[in-house]
């Protein structure tokens, strides 16, 4: 290596404490780890992309059972869920547009905000399980339960014989579905938690604030899974 | 260009206000009965809201070019998943019968 060069090289690993020894520079640094997220983010699209192959077979195979169990999950909750979680993800953008302009209070104040809009989605999910998985526990009469399994109540659809057991595909899909994105949330939040500890170290910068756009990237991903599933699973048919 | 693009916060604040009246849109068309084309008017609202936030909440607009090609590999291997699938099932009886 000629001396210029390595003068250089050794300059920049002297200038910030962020840069890895095997990339040229933090500008380097910050494309490879956006490269890397965005290739894990097109797993995780055809992670969940199974997920919806099978809701498409089975919408198209049992359109009316669909569209009963659809009717009985309510639109208001997930209409309201949906704004929570766009909420969020706009405090996350602000994170990181904090970061980027080095506003250090602010970083942690958004990502804090933004883990409190996440738990709010959260809490509601819950609330919404536990209307449909609470009754199908105990000795029962098991009214309401929307679990599929020997306790289904297909009564409370409106829907006899065959089309209960389609109604119970359709609500495999609804808890294998938001759980997933549940999931992924639940995953993220304690994420989101270290790195606003490490924004209020003072670990970022507006030179180097890679983590936080990353964490951003999931974070919005998991955004764009919801704004998915919230026609999907909430608006079939005609209301 | 280590601090990216930074994009002025009012950006952030319109594509908000797009995506929250959006999902009103998305809640008052059921309202509307347009047949088969309910699904299509539906994802059609959600594809317009995930390009939103693709673009700019994920700075996808202001990326390298690389960027771009990955997101179009995930949505075209993610077509191909569906795509296929549908062609095989919409194609046979149904149910799945065992033959012999």
């Amino acid at each position: 290596m000629p001396e210029v060069a390595a003068d250089a090289v050794a300059e920049e690993h002297a200038h910030h404490h962020a840069l890895q020894h095997h990339f040229v520079d933090l500008s380097q640094q910050r494309e490879a780890a956006a490269l890397g997220m965005w290739v894990f983010i097109a797993q995780e699209v055809l992670f969940f992309g199974g997920l919806f192959a099978a809701y498409a077979v089975y919408r198209n195979q049992y359109p009316e059972a669909f569209s009963a169990g659809s009717h009985h999950l309510s639109w208001r909750v997930g209409f309201a869920n949906t704004l929570v979680l766009i909420g969020s993800s706009l405090t996350m953008a602000l994170a990181v547009y904090s970061a980027a302009i080095g506003k250090k209070n602010r970083v942690v104040g958004f990502i804090l905000a933004t883990i409190l809009l996440g738990s709010v989605f959260l809490g509601v999910k819950y609330f919404e399980y536990s209307g449909k998985i609470a009754p199908c526990l105990g000795d029962g009469p098991h009214a309401g339960c929307l679990v599929p399994g020997e306790h289904f109540d297909a009564a409370a659809l409106h829907l006899e014989g065959a089309a209960g057991g389609h109604a119970q595909i359709f609500f495999s899909l609804y808890f294998g579905m938001t759980g997933l994105h549940a999931l992924h949330m639940i995953i993220g939040v304690p994420i989101l938690a270290t790195i606003a500890f490490l924004a209020a170290r003072g670990r970022f910068s507006p030179e180097y604030h890679t983590p936080v756009e990353m964490v951003g990237l999931y974070w919005h991903f998991v955004d764009i899974i919801w704004i998915f599933l919230f026609p999907l699973l909430y608006l079939i048919g005609a209301h | 260009m280590s601090r990216g693009h930074v994009v002025s916060w009012k950006v952030y604040l319109a594509v908000f206000a797009a995506l929250c009246v959006l999902t009103g849109v998305t809640v008052l068309v059921t309202g509307f009965d347009f047949g088969p084309l309910n699904l299509v008017v539906a994802l059609g609202v959600a594809v317009t809201k995930a390009s939103l936030v693709v673009l700019y909440f994920m700075h996808a607009r202001y990326s390298p070019r690389l960027t771009g090609v990955v997101i179009a590999a995930s949505i075209a291997f993610f077509a191909i998943l569906v795509f296929l699938t549908l062609t095989d099932y919409l194609s046979r009886p149904w149910p799945l019968t065992v033959a012999g």
